[in-house]
């Protein structure tokens, strides 16, 4: 419950803070209050607290264990954007609603009461739309903010009608009642089965899983590149972790059930997005697209873990995280520098004009990849093994063939680096985020060797 | 005494979906923005009437609650929702949808 409380006061004053003018004190709060967030999910670690406020959230080692990752990659977020929000005088608000988001990150990982499920989606969601529009007179921006907000209601409105059907269904919102009433149906009932259906839907909008994945490229690509990369970590390891307590806890005893629906449209995303990828010229549409062949990849996650076990997403998420988070910051450098210029030629001769901008992307799309010895390979390892013991043989291939496609994009973008070009400036940071790409850098090789280690992870 | 009896929550439950189908149609058909944010009313009312005739099948008030708290999200989401309605309305001096393709592919 402290974890709640401290993101959603430190939200509280950074608002505040603007008010009296103290705009200094605005980065400083928001980051120590990640970081106490991060201290108490460790000091909390194992300790299972009960159920709080009529069993509607439950701080349990799940709950901290997301937390924990979702704080530590919007930490670094708030860190590595602070040449984007730098003198803006509307950075107290964006920080401030950055803020409230990951408290609805926090209550989407925590809750045990399908309320809590829908309050926690709508505050993470709300200052989002918000945020994708921040950029005023831009009308990529505009449109991104206006997709994303009818879009994110209409996947609302759905995953709402899902929930009033299950409570139709079992008469109770709390995960513990509707566990024990549906697992004493030997198969769902109409109603719930409907409602299972539409909840399922209304994620699969939110985590921009194919067939509901077209509002995610526009969005992604029209919001300002900080904001989706925020979207793109934060926003959709939320999601993940919110499905998979949905998904392999409550509605785990209906798994022979969904399975293979899941399995369809992880099948599905993995296809349609690695191939429309494979064609972009747009370098911020492509990590959009690739984006969502990753959620393609933690839907097999969720399908595999039927005993529960969120390790695997957990990695998962961690890793395409930090990932990702590197790759769209980078780009965000190279196009500032060239007049918002998103494309390959973008990228030409990086290695030369930056070569610690450089090294950070290749390290970050080789990840994104899966090219040992980076984490990303081990993630997808570990998918692909938990996927296979299920007994989807023919998810594992197409996961595999469409990691090939995805190794081509994501290597034309180096190509696009290593491609020496005339008399090109340098591509100037700080130092400070020069260490920062160093450390996430570091993260992608260093957990590669953290995980492999056996007895870690099983 | 029951006012009406011959209404089960079969009915209710045939008149939300009939109300959510229409907000969902609506809301990918409409090309005006005004009438689409109406739709997405629609859809949740939808959902409310659904939550308040289960709630009275079952005859707990957890859901009654519960609409309450989407209504308050509602008008949370309708005050960012006009908030960008007025932002486009400005650069583009129209609220038709058709204007927003600036990004395909």
């Amino acid at each position: 419950m402290k974890e709640l409380l401290i993101v959603s006061l430190a939200g509280i004053a950074v608002l505040a803070a603007d008010v009296i003018k103290f705009r200094k004190a605005v980065l400083p709060i928001a980051v120590a209050s990640l970081f106490s967030l991060i201290f108490f999910c460790i000091v909390d670690w194992g300790r299972n607290e009960n159920p709080m406020d009529n069993n509607m959230l439950l701080f349990d080692n799940f709950a901290l264990g997301f937390t924990a990752i979702l704080t530590f990659i919007s930490l670094c977020w708030f860190l590595i954007t602070t040449e984007y929000f730098g003198n803006d005088a509307r950075r107290t608000d964006l920080y401030a609603l950055t803020l409230f988001s990951i408290c609805g990150a926090v209550l989407m990982v925590s809750y045990t009461n399908l309320v809590m499920l829908f309050l926690g989606i709508e505050i993470l969601s709300i200052p989002l739309y918000v945020l994708a529009a921040s950029k005023k007179g831009d009308r990529l921006s505009n449109e991104a903010g206006f997709k994303y907000f009818f879009l994110g209601s209409l996947a609302s409105a759905i995953l709402l009608f899902g929930i009033a059907m299950v409570y139709g269904a079992t008469g109770s919102f709390d995960l513990g009642i509707i566990s024990t009433a549906s697992t004493a149906m030997s198969s769902p009932t109409p109603l719930l089965n409907a409602g299972i259906v539409m909840i399922f839907a209304g994620f699969a909008f939110k985590v921009s899983a194919a067939p509901f994945h077209f509002w995610a490229p526009d969005v992604y690509q029209g919001s300002p590149t900080p904001v989706t990369a925020f979207m793109a970590t934060v926003v959709k390891g939320a999601a993940f972790a919110a499905m998979f307590r949905l998904f392999s806890g409550t509605f785990g005893s209906f798994i022979e059930t969904y399975g293979d629906v899941i399995a369809i449209i992880s099948a599905l995303t993995l296809i349609i997005a690695n191939i429309v990828a494979a064609v972009q010229t747009n370098v911020k549409r492509l990590l959009a697209y690739s984006s969502i062949s990753h959620a393609g990849f933690m839907l097999g996650a969720i399908l595999s873990a039927q005993n529960g076990d969120p390790k695997i997403l957990l990695y998962y998420i961690l890793t395409y995280g930090i990932a990702s988070l590197t790759s769209f910051i980078v780009l965000y450098h190279v196009s500032a520098y060239q007049q918002g210029a998103e494309d390959f030629n973008a990228f030409k001769g990086l290695v030369k004009r930056n070569p610690v901008l450089a090294g950070a992307m290749t390290l970050a799309v080789l990840s994104m990849a899966g090219i040992p010895p980076l984490s990303g390979f081990l993630a997808k390892y570990f998918v692909i093994s938990s996927v296979l013991q299920s007994g989807y043989l023919w998810l594992v291939i197409i996961m595999i063939l469409t990691s090939v496609v995805g190794a081509y994009y994501y290597l034309r973008i180096i190509i696009a680096m290593f491609t020496p070009l005339e008399n090109s400036g340098r591509i100037v940071v700080s130092d400070f985020q020069k260490y920062l790409f160093l450390l996430l850098s570091l993260l992608m090789v260093g957990l590669f060797f953290a995980a492999a280690i056996p007895d870690w992870l099983y | 005494m029951e006012l009406l009896p011959n209404i089960t929550v079969n009915h209710y439950l045939g008149l939300s979906v009939l109300l959510f189908c229409l907000g969902a149609f609506g809301v990918l058909y409409k090309r005006n923005a005004i009438i689409m944010f109406m739709c997405v009313e629609l859809m949740l009312n939808a959902v409310n009437l659904s939550l308040v005739a289960f709630s009275k099948m079952w005859g707990g008030t957890d859901a009654q609650v519960f609409v309450f708290f989407i209504m308050v999200v509602a008008a949370a989401e309708v005050a960012v929702g006009l908030a960008i309605l007025m932002m486009l309305y400005r650069n583009q001096h129209t609220t038709d949808t058709d204007v927003l393709n600036k990004m395909k592919g």
